[in-house]
């Protein structure tokens, strides 16, 4: 752990020496989230509710999606520039020190200026929240934590099996990143709205649905109490994530470069 | 003249060499085009009376919008052309014969051309199979077809003479990156890729139709799905013609000014 927050500072001060890149670049982040929440509050103001859903309730569903994808994008870059780590060799170097593989990955790369987007997720939800998107109880509160970091684990095994794959190509697969940036895009309304095909594969197959359409009808009183318990259950979606990963690294052969 | 056409040529086939990537990048313009889609389906289940455009004109208007994404997207930037006006490299080009200017557009339209002819076919053949309004429309009448055609390549003027004007000012920047970042999220928000414009708030909508960046995709996209009637068509691809030539006319005299201002150190 103490190792890791010394890569954490390492990344961090680096991407604060050139502090106005930095800077311009947590801009462009910000301005590209900030037109999908826009898109919502114009289709809210035109259309008022869809689904059943209110702005604000909508708000909270976004600033959930968004807070985890740039957690998971923040601390487990390493995994998304694997590709890169891979072609280059360095993976030899990686399995040669008496350290867990995929910790070390995790340290590679980091990407402090995806904060600025939890920054923005941090004020959508200040706001869905003061607007009275939802009745407020202890365990309701509990559930919003446990929805943010399931989810932020549920995107970085996501992360880790685009990266997985990678170990038989050796290149990126660009066509996975259906399931990175997708959700983050459309993670902006339930995803229940987008009907039931999509409800169904995302609940079962990637189970995003699991840490925000399900447990959010809790949330607004429209479904049971253990609909808040679900983001655990997602969870299991790191199992097989976790066997394809050794199942790689069991079949890694150096590309020698 | 001739000179750039083979310029033209010579890029348009370098770009055709990514068929790797134009292929992964269809099937997720495939699966946006269809959560686009289900998105506004939900909508217009709900609320038909408060829908600003046929669902079917909608359709036509998001598969389009896949199919050309390369061709409109300013995102799209030539780095090469960036990166030689910041390194100083673009002073091999004063050696050629040839205007600079001219060239850099040739090589932008043709550039984007090549990215998009490879992308466009298969989603528009998938899509136009999809049955009535969640499908793109090909009934169109020559007429259209042909106001469509006219007001695509002026849409592509507009795009690539932006671009060029923001490469033009390079010259003038040290770090050209925030004018960039800031453009696309301009070009997003008020051309009509986050949302299409008829589904703005009505003053915000007769405001962002002014700018240069509704005279990008917004314009050819409605104009095919039939959401802008032939009778208003001229009105609105006047202003694209206006933009393309103030925008080129300014990005022309930028590259002018900023060649003659250039001090090239040797070395």
């Amino acid at each position: 752990m103490k190792l890791y927050l010394k890569f954490l500072s390492i990344h961090f001060r680096s991407a604060m020496t050139y502090r106005a890149s930095f800077f311009l670049s947590c801009l462009g982040h910000l301005l590209i989230t900030t037109n999908v929440f826009l898109s919502v509050v114009f289709l809210l103001d035109r259309f008022e509710s869809v689904g059943g859903y209110t702005l604000p309730q909508l708000s909270l569903c976004y600033s959930v999606i968004l807070a985890a994808t740039s957690l998971s994008e923040c601390f487990a870059r390493g995994i998304d520039a694997f590709g890169r780590i891979l072609s280059q060799a360095q993976f030899d170097r990686i399995m040669l020190r008496p350290r867990p593989l995929l910790f070390q990955v995790l340290c590679q790369d980091m990407k402090p200026t995806m904060l600025a987007r939890l920054l923005q997720a941090v004020i959508m939800l200040a706001w869905a929240i003061g607007s009275g998107a939802v009745h407020w109880t202890t365990a309701k509160a509990l559930v919003l934590v446990l929805m943010i970091l399931c989810g932020a684990a549920i995107f970085f095994g996501v992360a880790l099996i685009n990266a997985c794959v990678t170990f038989f190509t050796l290149e990126h697969v660009e066509a996975l990143n259906i399931f990175m940036d997708g959700p983050r895009e459309y993670g902006k309304y339930p995803f229940g709205i987008y009907g039931k095909p999509v409800l169904v594969i995302l609940t079962f197959l990637v189970p995003l649905a699991l840490v925000q359409h399900w447990p959010l009808q809790y949330l607004f009183d429209r479904g049971p109490a253990w609909y808040g318990l679900l983001p655990i259950v997602s969870l299991v979606f790191l199992i097989p994530c976790a066997l394809l990963w050794r199942l790689g690294v069991r079949h890694y052969r150096s590309t020698g470069s | 003249m001739k000179k750039y056409w083979s310029f033209f040529k010579m890029r348009l086939m370098a770009g055709l060499q990514y068929r790797a990537a134009a292929l992964a990048g269809m099937s997720t313009q495939f699966v946006w085009g269809a959560m686009e889609i289900l998105l506004y389906r939900a909508f217009w289940l709900e609320h038909p009376e408060r829908f600003p455009m046929g669902m079917e004109a909608l359709s036509s208007y998001i598969w389009l919008q896949q199919a050309f994404l390369t061709l409109f997207a300013l995102w799209n930037w030539e780095f090469d052309i960036l990166e030689s006006v910041k390194t100083g490299a673009v002073s091999y080009e004063l050696l050629r014969p040839t205007d600079i200017y001219s060239m850099w557009m040739s090589r932008s339209v043709a550039n984007r051309l090549a990215r998009a002819s490879l992308r466009m076919i298969p989603v528009i053949l998938v899509s136009s199979l999809l049955p009535a309004p969640w499908g793109l429309r090909l009934r169109i009448s020559p007429a259209a077809f042909g106001v469509f055609l006219v007001s695509m390549v002026l849409m592509v003027l507009v795009v690539c003479a932006y671009s060029l004007f923001v490469y033009a000012l390079t010259f003038y920047l040290t770090d050209p990156n925030g004018i960039m970042v800031l453009s696309v999220a301009a070009a997003d928000l008020l051309g009509g890729a986050v949302v299409p414009l008829p589904f703005l708030p009505e003053g915000f909508r007769k405001f962002a139709e002014l700018t240069p960046f509704a005279s990008m995709q917004n314009v050819p996209l409605r104009i095919f799905s039939g959401d802008i009637p032939l009778s208003e068509a001229p009105a609105v691809m006047g202003l694209q013609l206006f933009w393309a030539a103030a925008l080129i006319f300014a990005g022309y005299l930028l590259t002018r000014n900023g060649l003659r201002r250039a001090v090239i150190l040797g070395g």
